[in-house]
């Protein structure tokens, strides 16, 4: 498993030297605090020092950022041959694949965790539950390992960077899709809500919920740490055809 | 040491590999010839475990790649067709990144190998330039570099002098022969001096299948006096 920190390291540092890491934290943090402040999120009008109102929209925002960190995962390497180089060298496919997942995970984290601001901005104006906002944090990490994983295994699939996106955004939709009210509740109508119960079980949405109310609960974990992990497999799986 | 037999991979209805066997040993440099789509990168990719073979064994060192391909790998250096290199990263993050991988762990150890690979290749002078602003010439050097870096007891190079003009095309030449003494060495080419130049045994494979297996005198001895690209294009005839 030593061979995963050459790859780790070679895939992190891999963001920073080029500019549009920094452009792609920039954005992402534009958005996500422009979000909040905005007439959909509400912040001041909540007058709560919370961050629900920041929290509640990554999901969506994720949808579209994460395939965007995923997209060029193997589709680039794909494309300009260095799989080749990269196959050829005394590592397996598990730890190639975890090394690239884990840099682009932890990029992900940093973005999230630079909002960090906000936090300091409702210390600042009231007091808030820290735990919560911690919960809050963890949750965000967790939901972006999640992702992330699928938008690796579609980038797999392809050379194409764009078909890489375009794929990933459709799995990740259906997925959050899955745990949405109106569809748990249009299920309800026609299955026991057992059936629409265990289908909502499979959303991003569906998990993400408990950690912004303050809520670490193991069935959440689980959740998302068993989707990275099948994702990862269904990975390796690919590469190896 | 490499040894073959048999393989075969197919593409659909098409079988690139049509059960290739050969062996090299110790000191050999064997040339791979072939027209283009022959199956001489096919067979090379298998060699070196980036493929898995349908059919057939390719061992290393005793050791077969669909069993170990990890070990395998370990002790190979390989050269991809049109070295590919991770263009963000300069010539010194790039090797320092396949010494990190080949076992050098720490940063003090790599420096050895780097150096010493950097020096072989003539890098020096593009140490810190990016992958991606590099000509033909030293992209195709820094494939060779990373090659070359674990100093391999094998040695697998697809077209290792294309795109280097004359005086380069001599230095890799002149390099490959002088470690030859103590690896295997399997070096695809089109550039049928070469073989001549530097290659102790001739492979040419077209359509998949072995059609010569000799030293270059041997080949030249099945049509004295005419030029070896006429010999070569009698045994590939019809493969265009």
């Amino acid at each position: 498993m030593r061979q995963i920190v050459p790859v780790f390291k070679r895939e992190f540092l891999g963001y920073f030297r080029a500019p549009v890491a920094y452009v792609f934290l920039i954005a992402f943090l534009v958005i996500s605090v422009s979000l909040a402040f905005s007439r959909f999120g509400g912040f001041f009008r909540a007058n709560q020092a919370s961050l629900e109102r920041y929290f509640m929209f990554f999901p969506w925002l994720f949808l579209f950022l994460v395939p965007a960190v995923g997209m060029r995962l193997w589709s680039e390497e794909k494309r300009s041959g260095t799989v080749e180089l990269l196959f050829t060298l005394p590592l397996t496919t598990l730890q190639a694949v975890v090394g690239k997942f884990l840099a682009a995970w932890v990029f992900l984290a940093i973005a999230v965790l630079l909002s960090f601001p906000m936090a300091l901005t409702i210390g600042y104006l009231g007091s808030p539950d820290w735990g919560v906002v911690v919960t809050a944090y963890l949750g965000t990490i967790l939901m972006a390992g999640g992702y992330l994983g699928v938008c690796s295994l579609t980038s797999a699939l392809t050379r194409s960077q764009v078909i890489s996106f375009v794929l990933s955004v459709l799995a990740c939709a259906v997925i959050v899709f899955l745990g949405l009210s109106g569809f748990t509740s249009f299920l309800e109508g026609m299955f026991p809500i057992q059936v629409a119960d265990a289908v909502a079980n499979f959303s991003f949405v569906t998990h993400f919920d408990a950690f912004t109310k303050g809520i670490v609960d193991p069935k959440d974990v689980v959740y998302f740490l068993s989707l990275m992990g099948f994702t990862l497999f269904l990975n390796v799986v690919v590469l190896e055809r | 040491m490499i040894e073959v037999q048999g393989l075969v991979k197919t593409y659909g209805t098409k079988r690139a590999v049509d059960g290739v066997s050969f062996t090299v040993r110790r000191g050999d440099i064997l040339g791979f010839l072939g027209p283009n789509g022959a199956g001489k990168s096919t067979t090379m990719k298998l060699i070196t475990g980036f493929l898995r073979a349908d059919a057939g064994r390719a061992t290393v060192d005793g050791i077969d790649v669909a069993v170990d391909p990890v070990e395998v790998k370990r002790r190979l250096g390989y050269l991809p067709e049109s070295a590919p290199a991770y263009p963000e990263m300069n010539v010194e993050e790039f090797l320092d990144f396949i010494a990190d991988v080949r076992g050098f762990r720490s940063a003090a150890a790599r420096r050895e190998p780097v150096d010493r690979a950097i020096a072989l290749t003539h890098l020096e002078a593009v140490r810190k330039q990016s992958i991606e602003t590099l000509s033909k010439g030293f992209k195709q050097r820094v494939g060779f570099a990373q090659a070359l870096l674990h100093d391999p007891p094998v040695l697998v190079l697809d077209e290792p002098t294309d795109g280097l003009d004359p005086n380069q095309k001599n230095e890799v030449r002149a390099l490959i022969k002088r470690m030859s003494a103590a690896k295997a060495v399997i070096l695809s080419t089109h550039i049928l001096e070469e073989v001549e130049a530097i290659c102790n045994r001739v492979i040419i494979i077209s359509r998949g299948k072995v059609v010569a297996d000799e030293t270059p005198a041997q080949l030249q001895a099945r049509q004295p006096g005419a030029r070896l690209d006429e010999i070569f294009r009698d045994l590939t005839q019809g493969d265009i």
